[in-house]
């Protein structure tokens, strides 16, 4: 199996972040860390190529700093990278990564890269999308599943398809049956998470690591179809009374709270 | 006048009730913008929920139909509606956020070379321009988005940004038009089976009075018990972000957000729970909210009635006691 992952990097869960002076985005002096569901779309791939054989691509598209998203992924065991480098590709639309990604994997020097499967995480932690691994399926001509928690490859059927676990709302889930290729976007927690080991680090470096320009994908990309206007920090909707103090005060001052204000105790 | 449509959602025939929020916000859009709204439901043998919502004050339902449509599956979804729209324009579609329109939505959108804003929790109306909010960054910040292009303009509303008794009843029962649309074989490549439940539900936390809850900041496994002891010094339930659960620390029964339970006690205590909207729309019907974090930016904060910025393990323990003393 030859398979895709898509992968981001996003800022640290617990940065504070700041916006610019426009109040377009943040301000991007943060640390930064892969795309928590990525990172499970990375594992399971390296524990399908594991199963049945292959190999395991890894691309991401934003500016140099992005690179130690792929760098990482080198050392748990992915084969070669891809890097759509430079600014200009951090504020496109779903629509238009996605349109970016696909010129960058079908026009590989001329050829196209004919992936069995392509992973995204099934939403990113800083746009929060969702769209961008369904959106690959489309301009592709691919089918998609999205929220997969398991992938089996269908041997008893023979077709070379695959049977995934989807996850619904509140606690449900169906299995669906799929032909390859296929895209699929995948949930955290599918699997468990390995670390890269020391050999893995050392490999890494010597790994292809392909840099695909904005020029080399321009054709594609178009003007953004939704923009953000602005940010702002959201409008409290409660009044919140915080309680501050030594811990055992705070204790206290909460405590009160829930009998004579909240009459919970 | 352009058009404003409401695609309500429905599985194996019943309408998802969250539709109704969906329904009053296109009503409040119509009414801002002075647009024509209208309603479809897509699916196999649906008549009986279009008429349903023809009760509404919308001007027109469209009831979309193919065998093909049940059970759901994206390819049919979206070219069932691709279709319809080509037929039918509209210059908005307003639908759920839920599992099964994020799952096909990118992909119409795409296909009608458009796009969607997803997960929108409410919109503006300015100078002719609709606005749409979002939030960003796990909910620390909150962006106002605007659509370039032609359209149709896709937007999909979170649980719980337009309220369902809002919705306003028509004065007479609006008209209903069946649409049948063919689909052809070969659109339709995912074959889905039935739905099922992992296991029984060995906790049922809608009817929990009192929740404890916690999140990453619980740090590790082992701690866990010192919120088991919150929980039971409160009399109250243990429950954990999806984080915790995907870790194995908890059971998923006891899993709040929007793969989880969706709650709505008395009193939700979250413990280093940062409040990513996959949470928050688990648990924001709760009536009183008290967190404990030590970022004072985490986004839980802004809906918490009580909030504590610090050390959950420097505060826990002390809380027990003040509330064992109380409880005498």
């Amino acid at each position: 199996m030859k398979i895709l992952v898509c992968m981001k990097q996003v800022p640290q869960k617990d940065a504070p972040l700041k916006l610019n002076d426009a109040g377009t985005w943040i301000r991007d002096d943060v640390s930064y860390e892969v795309n928590e569901p990525d990172a499970f779309a990375l594992e399971e791939a390296l524990r399908q190529k594991e199963k049945h054989k292959g190999e395991v691509v890894v691309v991401t598209a934003g500016p140099a700093r992005a690179m130690q998203v792929l760098r990482e992924a080198l050392a748990k065991g992915a084969d070669r990278a891809i890097h759509l480098e430079g600014d200009a590709f951090v504020g496109l639309d779903a629509y238009n990564t996605a349109r970016a990604i696909a010129a960058a994997i079908v026009i590989d020097q001329g050829k196209d890269e004919k992936f069995d499967l392509i992973f995204t995480g099934l939403q990113s932690d800083d746009y929060g999308y969702a769209q961008t691994g369904v959106i690959l399926a489309e301009i592709l001509g691919l089918p998609h599943a999205t929220i997969i928690m398991q992938i089996e490859k269908r041997i008893d059927q023979n077709d070379g398809g695959i049977r995934v676990k989807r996850e619904l709302e509140a606690g449900f889930f169906q299995f669906v049956d799929m032909p390859l290729p296929a895209v699929l976007t995948i949930q955290s927690g599918i699997n468990k998470l390995r670390y890269a080991t020391l050999i893995g680090i050392k490999q890494a470096k010597t790994k292809p690591m392909r840099k695909v320009t904005m020029a080399e994908v321009q054709s594609a990309v178009g003007g953004n179809l939704q923009k953000i206007e602005k940010l702002h920090v959201p409008q409290k909707s409660k009044n919140t009374e915080f309680l501050e103090g030594p811990p055992a005060e705070v204790a206290k001052k909460l405590v009160e709270k829930l009998k004579n204000e909240l009459r919970i105790i | 006048m352009d058009t404003i449509l409401v695609v309500v959602e429905q599985r194996e025939g019943k309408l998802n009730r969250v539709s109704w929020e969906t329904i009053a916000a296109g009503q409040a859009i119509a009414a801002q913008t002075g647009w024509t709204l209208e309603a479809a439901v897509v699916g196999s043998g649906v008549a009986a929920i279009a008429s349903e919502i023809a009760g509404k004050k919308v001007a027109k339902v469209y009831d979309v139909e193919s065998a093909r449509l049940e059970p759901y599956t994206p390819d049919a979804f979206a070219y069932a509606l691709r279709e319809f729209l080509g037929k039918h324009p509209a210059k908005l579609v307003l639908m759920p956020h839920t599992y099964q329109v994020r799952d096909f939505v990118p992909k119409l959108a795409t296909a009608m070379q458009t796009t969607a804003i997803t997960d929108a929790i409410g919109y503006r109306y300015e100078g002719g321009k609709l606005l749409f909010t979002r939030q960003m960054f796990q909910g620390k910040f909150v962006a106002d988005v605007s659509f370039a292009g032609s359209g149709p303009y896709f937007v999909t509303f979170q649980n719980g940004s337009f309220r369902a008794d809002k919705v306003e009843a028509g004065a007479t029962a609006a008209p209903v038009e069946t649409v049948t649309i063919d689909v052809p074989d070969s659109v339709v490549r995912n074959k889905p089976q039935e739905v099922f439940k992992e296991a029984k539900q060995a906790v049922d936390l809608t009817q929990a009075e009192i929740i404890v809850s916690v999140g990453r900041g619980i740090k590790e496994q082992k701690n866990i018990e010192l919120a088991k002891q919150l929980a039971d010094a409160l009399g109250g339930e243990l429950a954990a972000s999806r984080p915790i659960c995907d870790n194995g620390w908890l059971p998923m029964d006891r899993q709040i957000g929007s793969s989880g339970q969706t709650v709505a006690p008395k009193l939700y205590l979250a413990l280093g729970i940062s409040g990513a909207i996959q949470h928050i729309v688990g648990m924001k019907g709760a009536r009183s909210v008290v967190a404990i974090n030590k970022d004072s930016e985490a986004p839980i904060f802004e809906i918490a009635d009580y909030a504590v910025v610090g050390n959950l393990f420097d505060i826990v323990p002390p809380l027990i006691e003040e509330i064992k003393k109380a409880k005498g």
